[in-house]
């Protein structure tokens, strides 16, 4: 699904990705994770063409990533923080999105009955909690039924509920032949979701497998304590 | 296309409720109708009104562009990871913010005066010139506050920058250019003035503005010099065309700098 090759990124004097290599499957959930500062969000922002890379090609599905737009149609990105327009509501939000997408394309609102957010969708933005924000947030990602999504910390700051709702979601878009990207600072939260995992250190890809290969390998029994390995192993290195 | 009208629609929506909007056109609003009522006749009310807006409208435009940016920076990350070209995006969120400012300036403006029937005659020529002078003025100061909000990170220090590109407009300007012309009293200053005059979009709103009033000797050293060259016409024409391209220059760097920056 994704090829990224020799990927390379400086922000001024900071080397944030160094010939980066990544393959990711499609249909399945891949966790990327690693210390602060080892390039995820780098990573992320660069298969989303926020960020432009030095050198290095990314090839999601048939389209390189280097200027054409029509390729981002097909992914649902939820940022770790958003926040939206404070006078706007929920459904002018919708509105958005569904006309730069292009009107055509079939929306899942089974998530907006699923999150409860009815009503809360005609209010201003500014008059709603933090978690029903989040709750939009996650909403505009899986609203278009994209082939690919890419989750920056997604359960951050909703209550259990709403959270295990979007876990299942995330393995449901798995179900039918998605693929997802997802980052998280709580393991078990990956654990429960990631097929494989993508480890990032000083930017590049530590390790990228299954995470049953890399419990066994590591000689633990759960990812938090695989990781804490990994990177004791990474600084030894 | 659509794009740009759509995104542009949003942001005159989403700015058109709030509420440092209303309050800014309120503003306007106000002093109009206050200049109205204390002025023995409409044409000194406007000639008041124009210093308002020569102050107000290039500080508004450059402080609250830049915060509403900085603001606004997450929402655009969102946007830009959906199917649409940056540039189109960039004018969309230009005229996003650029039209409720000037929509809300022009408001506040013209309901005083269209209330008393004073939107013919000279003085509805005059004040057609001053709604369309801040719009450019806004047009500016907007497209500076894009240029400040996409190059400094810190947005403390952006927010100072803004206010630091207003002092330098709006009141430092004409401090420095008096300064040298007496430094340098004895020789001819008028060529180099007139090219800082064109320097200075603010300088260059007045000049248009006070051209009209027959009254440019009165408000300063540059209007002087500037009616003293060009009477009528020529200046007029001059001053809108530099205008345009302090519009222009500015917009298209923005547009650069959004095409090629890391979110």
């Amino acid at each position: 699904m994704i090829d990224v090759i020799g990927l390379d990124k400086h922000f001024g004097a900071l080397h944030v990705l160094r010939a980066l290599d990544l393959r990711i499957a499609r249909g399945r959930v891949t966790a990327i994770v690693g210390p602060n500062g080892a390039g995820k969000t780098t990573l992320i922002k660069s298969l989303l063409g926020l960020v432009h890379p030095d050198a290095g090609s990314i090839r999601i599905k048939d389209t390189m990533v280097n200027g054409d737009v029509r390729y981002r149609a097909g992914i649902g990105y939820m940022p770790q923080i958003v926040r939206f327009p404070e006078n706007l509501s929920g459904r002018d939000l919708i509105a958005l999105l569904t006309h730069l997408r292009g009107a055509a394309v079939a929306r899942d609102e089974e998530l907006i009955d699923a999150f409860a957010l009815g009503e809360h969708l005609s209010k201003p933005v500014r008059s709603l909690s933090g978690g029903t924000r989040q709750k939009i947030n996650a909403l505009l990602a899986f609203l278009f039924r994209p082939e690919l999504l890419v989750l920056d910390e997604p359960t951050a700051g909703l209550d259990p509920l709403s959270s295990s709702l979007l876990k299942d979601r995330i393995l449901a878009a798995r179900g039918v032949g998605g693929t997802v990207i997802l980052t998280s600072h709580v393991m078990s939260e990956l654990e429960e979701l990631a097929d494989d995992v993508a480890f990032l250190v000083d930017g590049r890809v530590a390790y990228i497998g299954t995470l049953f290969d890399l419990k066994h390998m590591t000689n633990q029994s759960n990812l938090e304590r695989a990781i804490a390995v990994m990177m004791r192993q990474g600084m030894a290195a | 296309m659509t794009t740009i009208l759509k995104v542009t629609g949003y942001g005159v929506r989403n700015l058109v409720r709030s509420r440092w909007l209303l309050l800014y056109a309120f503003f306007f609003l106000a002093s109009a109708e206050g200049l109205l009522r204390f002025s023995s006749d409409g044409t000194k009310a406007l000639l008041s009104l124009s210093s308002v807006v020569l102050f107000v409208v290039p500080l508004v435009s450059v402080v609250f562009g830049t915060v509403y940016l900085y603001n606004a920076r997450e929402f655009t990350e969102m946007l830009l990871a959906q199917p649409v070209r940056r540039s189109h995006l960039f004018a969309g969120l230009y005229l996003g913010l650029m039209l409720p400012l000037a929509i809300a300036l022009g408001t506040g403006i013209l309901i005083p005066f269209a209330l008393r029937g004073l939107l013919r005659g000279a003085d509805g020529g005059t004040l057609v010139i001053l709604v369309f002078t801040g719009a450019a003025l806004t047009a500016v100061f907007t497209a500076l506050a894009f240029g400040i909000a996409l190059r400094i990170e810190d947005r403390l220090r952006g927010v100072g920058a803004a206010i630091g590109i207003w002092l330098l407009f709006a009141l430092f300007y004409d401090g420095l250019l008096l300064l040298l012309v007496a430094l340098f009293a004895d020789y001819p200053m008028e060529k180099p003035v007139l090219a800082l005059v064109l320097a200075n979009p603010v300088d260059l709103a007045r000049v248009l503005l006070l051209l009209r009033f027959d009254l440019a000797a009165l408000m300063g050293y540059t209007g002087a010099v500037f009616q003293q060259l060009f009477g009528g016409w020529t200046g007029s024409l001059l001053a809108a065309t530099a205008l345009t391209l302090w519009i222009a220059i500015p917009v298209a760097c923005g547009q650069r700098r959004f095409r090629r920056k890391d979110f």
